[in-house]
């Protein structure tokens, strides 16, 4: 049976694991690489870099990283932030990651998910929303981009739909909301996007407590939870949140 | 020894590189070279895409009269994911009538079900054929593995399963057919379990 995926997500900052709340307040949570080995060994599924370092001269920082990762780690791993061209996503999986997520250039262009999903296949695009309950749209969560600065008059579900029809593999799904919260991911917003999409979702943020990825994925339906603040912290390890599933009955891969 | 991991154009083949190096084959090396792939002891086929763009890549490059010449030869030959599934005679994806290499007969289908997310992604069981060559020196527990398709190969002759796996239906992760290994799913992305299917190969 497929196993219900946890998967770290590293936000990274100047080479740097960083965490906000609602997107802000940053604080730092160690070395990428560190970090990822120690997840692997936890028995994370996946592993997901967020670069979200703001200037373009720093690009160069997100790819040594993502080599050393790749050289550390045998398992899947996808990075994100920047990503505008067919020719940027190629190079992130020319240093060894696995996937590539587009979050604002998917809302600026979006043929630009066409064309990635053609040249290396929809399992290896990632599309990143980052909704927020504004009831400016007709399900009332609108997609936010740039980092959740701007909103963009789009519907989440639709978004979500059209993403899956030019060929996205996968949405991750971060509700502004609750990101960084640790009062639960939101359940809603999660559910309406699973019942909505046939790709999986992977759900994202809020997670604090056991329950709460416990409940993303059944009352949810998200086939996968990213968790960061839960797993930088200490509060529990990638083993213990799966000993917690599996006790409940969810399938997950034991290391 | 060397084992030639085939550049086409396609895929991650550096994770592929890596995960064989770690495993202690010093002479895994990524290649696009004919002569150079002919030359090694054996070979890996990688990819990710689609069926019909992979076989258009193998053939616009010639890896596709390499790839079956080397077969020919008896040397160990892996595929993995979709250089698993080009070794099949045909495939649902992609253009019609787009021909496979056709070293294992057999078709491609797409995952279809109610409710059945595709692509299937994430980390699945392996239910290994009894005396498979690509089971051995597995690490204690339940064997689970990495993938990321949409589609499965199905080949005409079950003699040549080596694994199953269950995903809306019962289908073939990996097939063992005389000197050619293959496996759906990502041997360099499924931790333990991968780097000892590589190991395995690589001790062949």
């Amino acid at each position: 049976m497929l196993a219900t995926r946890i998967i770290p997500c590293l936000d990274v900052q100047n080479g740097r694991v960083v965490k906000g709340t609602n997107f802000l307040n940053i604080r730092d949570a160690g070395d990428p690489v560190e970090r990822a080995a120690l997840y692997d060994a936890q028995g994370a599924d996946e592993l997901v870099f967020l670069d979200i370092t703001a200037s373009h001269e720093k690009r160069d920082l997100m790819f040594d990283y993502a080599r050393r990762v790749a050289e550390e780690v045998f398992i899947p791993f996808c990075v994100g932030g920047g990503i505008k061209t067919v020719e940027d996503f190629r190079r992130i999986l020319k240093t060894g990651a696995d996937k590539a997520s587009i979050n604002t250039a998917a809302v600026t262009n979006p043929e630009l998910i066409t064309e990635c999903s053609r040249a290396f296949g929809a399992q290896c695009v990632v599309v990143a929303i980052d909704p927020k309950k504004t009831g400016n749209t007709p399900s009332g969560w609108e997609v936010h981009i740039h980092g959740g600065r701007t909103p963009t008059g789009i519907d989440a579900l639709d978004w979500a739909l059209e993403m899956e029809d030019r060929g996205a593999g996968e949405i991750m799904l971060t509700s502004m909301d609750a990101d960084g919260t640790l009062a639960g991911y939101d359940i809603p917003l999660t559910q309406a996007v699973t019942q909505r999409v046939n790709i999986p979702v992977i759900a994202s943020g809020g997670a604090g407590t056991l329950e709460h990825i416990h409940d993303a994925v059944t009352a949810g339906g998200a086939q996968a939870a990213l968790v960061s603040s839960i797993v930088h912290y200490g509060t529990f390890t990638v083993g213990e949140i799966k000993d917690y599933l599996a006790e409940r009955g969810i399938p997950v891969r034991r290391v | 020894m060397k084992i030639a991991i085939i550049d086409y154009g396609m895929g991650n083949l550096r994770s592929v590189e890596k995960a064989f190096h770690k495993i202690g084959a010093a002479g895994a090396f990524v290649t696009s070279d004919p002569a150079e792939i002919f030359a090694s002891d054996k070979a890996v086929l990688p990819g990710d895409g689609a069926f019909d763009s992979t076989m258009h890549s193998l053939r616009e490059s010639g890896i596709d009269k390499i790839s079956l010449d080397f077969i020919a030869s008896g040397r160990p030959f892996l595929g993995i994911c979709v250089g698993m599934q080009v070794l099949l005679t045909t495939s649902e994806e992609g253009e019609p009538g787009v021909r496979g290499l056709d070293v294992v007969p057999g078709q491609v289908k797409r995952f279809t079900g109610d409710g059945l997310k595709v692509p299937q992604i994430g980390w699945n069981n392996i239910n290994f054929t009894p005396g498979a060559p690509l089971a051995h020196g597995q690490p204690a527990g339940d064997p689970m593995a990495y993938f990321l398709n949409s589609y499965y190969c199905a080949p005409d002759d079950p003699a040549d399963i080596a694994a199953t796996t269950d995903y809306g239906v019962t289908f073939c992760s990996a097939i063992h057919r005389g000197n050619v290994w293959a496996t759906q799913f990502h041997p360099e992305k499924s931790g333990l379990v991968g780097l000892a299917i590589l190991e395995s190969f690589s001790e062949v």
